[in-house]
């Protein structure tokens, strides 16, 4: 990491007659706003290249040559410039400029959306002529027209700005809108029956200057004066966007993005723009259930969480600690994830515990390999390297940020792929490859090993030459989930070692995984990045006790539950039967667990197994904090209450534990967040008041640098780095572990400022010399995999991947969103599709068939894909791929036959 | 009808190796697929997206801005009489009316058997000729009544095919550039192309 400041020349200039300094090459409008002198506009947007379309922002520059009226989001201030806003010439112009804009303008403001937060309404008040000279009929449009499913068109409010089409063009690289017609006749339009169907078609409506874009899940819904809004984040993925959520009288309205630099600058998906829609669904569990007489009914929280906490106690007694398991928790806020582990590994002793359902990758890779952040993968120039899924599909924003980064900062990308995804026309090298080669061609790559066959032998030569630098920064995930998360662990075990100073960016998917996984929601893992038993001595000190041995993870969880091995299982907010890659075998441990607790917002068809269903607050209906896919920890806030009585998460796990006897120790989410500080390591210094302050805007990556943590003491600081520089790491890649980024925080010793609960848990630890502070959990290769046998001459090996729409919780619950989940449908290469005879006399569908079971789904052609493979996303409506696969299988390898006769 | 045919695709394709960036050959085909047409179909929009890799919105954003693109289907022969100023002074308005009886449409019809759409258009750059016309884009000067149902007559017997083709025809010329002198497809810079294309490529074939 190069840490030298950016070399940037500043320039002098006067502004209304002040000197004033700028970067060199900024542009006019920008250095103007930095020195608080705002320039009205419309067209000009920060994150956006300028255009000069509006006018509006025209003011006398004088560039030595005498004032003239010049746009100013246009031109990069010169040294000796003379910029006057406020000139009389200046002033007719906005007066000319504005009453020209409105010439056509509707002037609807009050039955606009936009009223209230209007530019145009705003800088007409503020700059306007007042009134206009134009009599004649205005022009007039049918209005409005939706240009996609969620946004609508009003053509007359539109000032021809070209954002929301540069943005489709520039930004989210979907050209689906665009200036039709010419003069006054110019509109914007798609093309007839192609609608802008693209994942971030949201923003336009944010950045259009008018209420010419509006957004049908808020059309009509309420006036900007009457929301109320809290800054907070999106947790409809792990990237984590900074967003404002907006209500008004307790529901939720929508979505805006915050423009933070580190993460999304002020952009945001779709999904994760108009799912609010499922904060409030239809179906939303309002109370808990308990199964009477063989159905769920409605109960009060005393009767379920008896009927919880007596499952337990009776698993406790029968079966012992091991019979407990805990599914799920990448829902949750860090805070109720930490309740969570402190209640299944500190009271109820069990470790069998996983926030993952076998969709992701092992926590000791996640949370061991050195870290890369989002500005690390995106920088300028660099080169990163892709070992993951489709970006655009499972992380949308962070596809954004890394086609900025090669379209326009030169950055450049080599994707190793079974698949052509999001990213690929942007790759400077895409190879395709067959599941369960991913290590063997990241070999081949770094290392001059031998390619598999069938991976292009010109594209490894091209790819060879990008990665040649020493710096590499790797994305980490499971493109298929039809091959084991072995697959890219071994991959990133073969970067190490070419690459000792790699740094890895975790794409896992679910919202808060990685905050759930940091709070020891996995097997094998203590809070704050620990080890079971590099932490057993400091956590025994806080909790009084911790598992015995690591435990399983979600697959054995369920194979152990089939096996009648476990007594009680926790679904937190998991739903196995839909989520883990093995329909199977989800379906065999749900029936084969005794009882099953359900912490939940709605039903689902694994909660329909479930004993007892709990009903949890979810997002917006709690504070707290969560977790990025970088470590970035930020606050989500909470903005309106939960249905009925349902709770928060980690009140749940509190009242159980009290119902067995035991005692959490908080009473609230700062007492928690008191809490993680103090006893998970990686968040030791990330105080509520560092939380608190402006800075948290951008959120924190964890563990804090070193020079972040002012207040340390210095003994202790020397020796929390004593013990961190001595991981007690055994494995070969231990060198990788002297990176900064993944660096042992320094002990500290917070500030005074602490709550009394936090105190009570510290005692034992601050006055004695108790155990030290563990060190973080570093990365440890395991034995290189057997490479899987080759596919038979009749097989196709298969890629299961997944679309952005899909049939999961949260889109399937917001109704704007639900449909667009496109029906499952079989990729093959055009070989295989001819060979398979698709097209062919009327036939349209396939039978897919693997070890596992069958499925029938329509198949097309798919030059991107890899030779001998055959993709289905995951989750579909239509064909669900779970059924086709083997947790237990390397990769899964298909037959695939035509079905005469064509439709089902 | 409706995407380019097999001859014209072979013809797109070399007017496309005439070009460095496959979208500067964007208007050329807009004419190629109006000539196979008589107009712009949304079909041929989508073909040529296709042939010059951008979204079909982006060519209508294109051809929408030249009003000789057609987006409706047309008459064999496009009347345009111009109406502005000079040829205004000297009868144009009434040129257009005579042109209205007698084809029977107004201003911006078109004729029951297809053979006309009539236009009236903003000055045409031939003021010293008022009041004038063209079809199908070619003069006709200091036109008199008789003169326009004269054109309407010959027009429809045939009797002017050498000189004013169906409408879409830009010239029966046709440009030829050899192989060797087009500057071919070059790739963007900064960019090379991905590897796997030319594989997937062969491997399809
Ligand atoms: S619709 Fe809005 S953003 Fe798009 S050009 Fe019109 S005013 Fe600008
Ligand atoms: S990319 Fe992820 S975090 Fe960002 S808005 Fe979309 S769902 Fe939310
Ligand atoms: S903001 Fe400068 S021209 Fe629109
Ligand atoms: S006015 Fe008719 S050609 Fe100029």
């Amino acid at each position: 990491m190069s840490d030298t400041p950016p070399q940037t020349e500043t320039v002098t200039f006067t502004l209304n007659g002040k000197a004033v300094e700028a970067e060199k090459g900024e542009l006019v409008i920008k250095a103007a706003e930095r020195a608080g002198v705002y320039i009205p506009h419309f067209c000009y947007h920060p994150r956006m290249k300028p255009v000069g379309m509006c006018r509006m922002c025209i003011v006398d520059i004088d560039s030595g040559r005498g004032p003239a009226l010049q746009p100013s989001c246009m031109i990069e201030v010169a040294p000796d410039m003379v910029v006057n806003t406020e000139s009389e010439g200046t002033k007719k112009a906005q007066d000319g400029v504005l009453e020209f804009l409105l010439l056509n303008h509707p002037l609807d403001c009050p039955v606009c959306d936009k009223g209230g937060e209007c530019p145009l309404q705003d800088q007409t008040i503020a700059y306007g002529p007042g009134e206009s000279r134009f009599v004649e009929e205005k022009r007039h449009h049918a209005k409005p027209i939706a240009i996609s499913q969620n946004v609508y068109l009003d053509r007359e409010r539109c000032i021809l700005c070209d954002r929301c089409t540069r943005f489709a063009k520039e930004v989210a690289g979907d050209p689906l809108i665009h200036f039709t017609e010419r003069g006054s006749s110019t509109e914007i339009a798609t093309f007839p029956d192609d609608p802008f169907s693209s994942y971030f078609s949201g923003n336009t409506v944010q950045i259009c200057p008018v209420g010419a874009l509006t957004a049908r899940p808020y059309r009509f819904k309420a006036r900007p004066w009457d929301l109320v809004e809290n800054e907070s984040t999106c947790t409809s993925c792990s990237v984590g966007c900074r967003v404002s959520v907006q209500t008004s009288r307790d529901r939720v309205l929508r979505y805006q993005g915050v423009d933070v630099d580190p993460v999304n600058w002020s952009w945001l998906c779709d999904k994760g723009r108009f799912d609010f829609e499922a904060v409030h669904g239809d179906e939303r569990l309002g109370a808990p259930l308990l199964r009477r007489d063989g159905a769920l009914a409605d109960a009060s929280w005393n009767e379920a969480l008896g009927a919880a906490a007596g499952h337990l106690r009776t698993a406790l007694e029968t079966g012992g600690r091991g019979s407990i398991a805990v599914i799920g928790g990448a829902r949750l806020t860090n805070e109720s994830a930490y309740a969570w582990a402190k209640l299944a590994k500190g009271v109820l002793g069990t470790d069998h515990v996983d926030a993952q359902l076998g969709d992701g990758l092992p926590a000791a890779a996640v949370l061991g390999l050195p870290r890369a952040t989002v500005d690390d993968v995106c920088a300028p120039g660099g080169t990163v390297l892709l070992v993951a899924p489709d970006l655009k599909e499972e992380l949308p924003v962070l596809y954004l940020r890394l086609r900025h980064a090669v379209v326009s900062d030169g950055a450049r990308v080599v994707e190793l792929s079974p698949t052509a995804t999001g990213i690929t026309p942007h790759a400077a090298v895409s190879l395709r490859h067959r599941p369960g080669e991913t290590a063997a061609v990241v070999r081949a790559l770094l290392a001059g090993g031998e390619a598999p066959a069938g991976v292009d032998p010109d594209a490894v030569a091209a790819a060879r030459d990008l990665l040649a630098g020493d710096d590499l920064t790797v994305v980490l995930g499971r493109s298929s989930l039809a091959e084991s998360a072995a697959g890219p662990v071994a991959a990133a075990a073969a970067v190490l070692e070419a690459r000792p100073g790699a740094r890895f960016l975790s794409a896992l998917r679910r919202a808060n995984v990685h905050g759930a996984l940091d709070l020891g929601l996995a097997p094998g893992v203590l809070p704050g990045r620990v080890a079971l038993d590099d932490g057993r001595d400091w956590f025994t000190s806080h909790w009084g006790s911790v598992p015995a041995a690591a435990g399983l993870d979600t697959a054995g969880i369920l194979a152990a539950a089939a096996d009648g091995r476990i007594e009680t299982l926790v679904l937190l907010g998991a739903d196995p039967l839909a989520d883990f890659p093995d329909a199977d075998l989800a379906r065999r441990g749900l029936e084969g667990a005794r009882s099953v607790i359900s912490v939940d917002l709605y039903r689902n068809a694994s909660n329909e197994h479930a004993d007892v269903v709990l009903a949890a607050a979810g997002y917006a209906e709690v504070d707290g904090t969560t977790t990025n896919l970088e470590g970035r920890v930020s606050r989500v806030s909470q903005r309106v209450n939960p249905p009925g009585t349902a709770r928060a998460d980690w009140i749940i796990a509190a009242e159980l534990a009290f119902r067995l006897g035991e005692d959490l120790g908080v009473e609230s989410v700062a007492d928690l967040w008191a809490e993680i500080e103090q006893v998970a390591p990686a968040f030791a210094g990330l105080t509520a008041d560092r939380l608190a302050s402006a800075a948290a805007t951008d959120g924190f990556v964890v563990p804090l640098p070193a020079e972040a943590a002012p207040e340390a003491e210095p003994d202790e600081a020397a020796e929390g780095d004593g013990d961190a520089g001595e991981p007690g790491v055994t494995q070969p890649t231990a060198e990788a572990v002297s990176e900064p980024a993944d660096a042992p925080a320094t002990e500290i010793v917070a500030g005074a400022d602490e709550d009394a609960a936090a105190d009570d848990v510290e005692d034992a630890a601050a006055d004695e010399p108790g155990p030290d502070r563990p060190a973080l959990l570093s990365f440890a290769a395991g034995a290189p995999g057997e490479a899987p046998a080759a596919t038979d001459a009749y097989s196709l090996r298969l890629v299961v991947n997944r679309r952005l729409y899909d049939r999961g919780t949260l889109v399937a619950h917001s109704p704007s969103l639900a449909d667009l989940a496109p029906p499952a449908v079989v990729h093959l290469t055009p070989k295989d599709h001819d060979r398979i005879g698709v097209g062919v006399a009327g036939v349209t569908e396939v039978r897919i068939r693997s070890a596992r079971g069958d499925v029938i789904v329509p198949a097309v052609a798919d030059k991107g894909l890899a030779p001998g493979t055959a993709a289905l996303a995951f989750r579909q409506p239509g064909a669900d791929a779970a059924t086709l696969l083997d947790a237990a299988a390397p990769v899964t390898d298909v037959r695939i036959e035509s079905v005469e006769g064509g439709g089902s | 009808m409706a995407r380019l045919s097999r001859d014209n695709l072979a013809l797109a394709q070399e007017i496309l190796a005439r070009y460095p960036r496959p979208k500067s050959a964007l208007i050329p085909l807009l004419h190629l697929a109006q000539e196979q047409d008589g107009w712009l179909t949304e079909d041929a929009m989508e073909h040529l997206a296709e042939l010059v890799g951008v979204t079909p919105a982006e060519v209508l954003g294109t051809a929408s801005f030249y009003e000789m693109f057609k987006r409706r289907p047309v008459g064999t022969y496009v009347i345009n009489v111009c109406t502005d100023i000079a040829c205004s002074l000297v009868g144009g308005d009434e040129l257009l009316e005579h042109a209205e009886e007698t084809l029977g449409v107004r201003d911006g019809g078109t004729t029951a058997d297809g053979m006309f759409t009539l236009q009236g258009v903003q000055c045409i750059a031939a003021c010293t000729e008022a009041p004038c016309l063209q079809a199908n884009y070619r003069y006709a000067h200091r036109v008199s009544h008789d003169e326009f149902d004269q054109l309407v007559d010959d027009l429809r017997a045939g009797r002017k095919d050498a000189e004013i083709p169906r409408h879409g025809v830009l010239a029966r010329v046709r440009q030829t550039i050899p192989a060797e002198r087009a500057a071919g497809a070059i790739v963007p810079e900064g960019q090379s192309e991905p590897a796997w294309l030319a594989a997937a490529e062969s491997d399809a074939s």
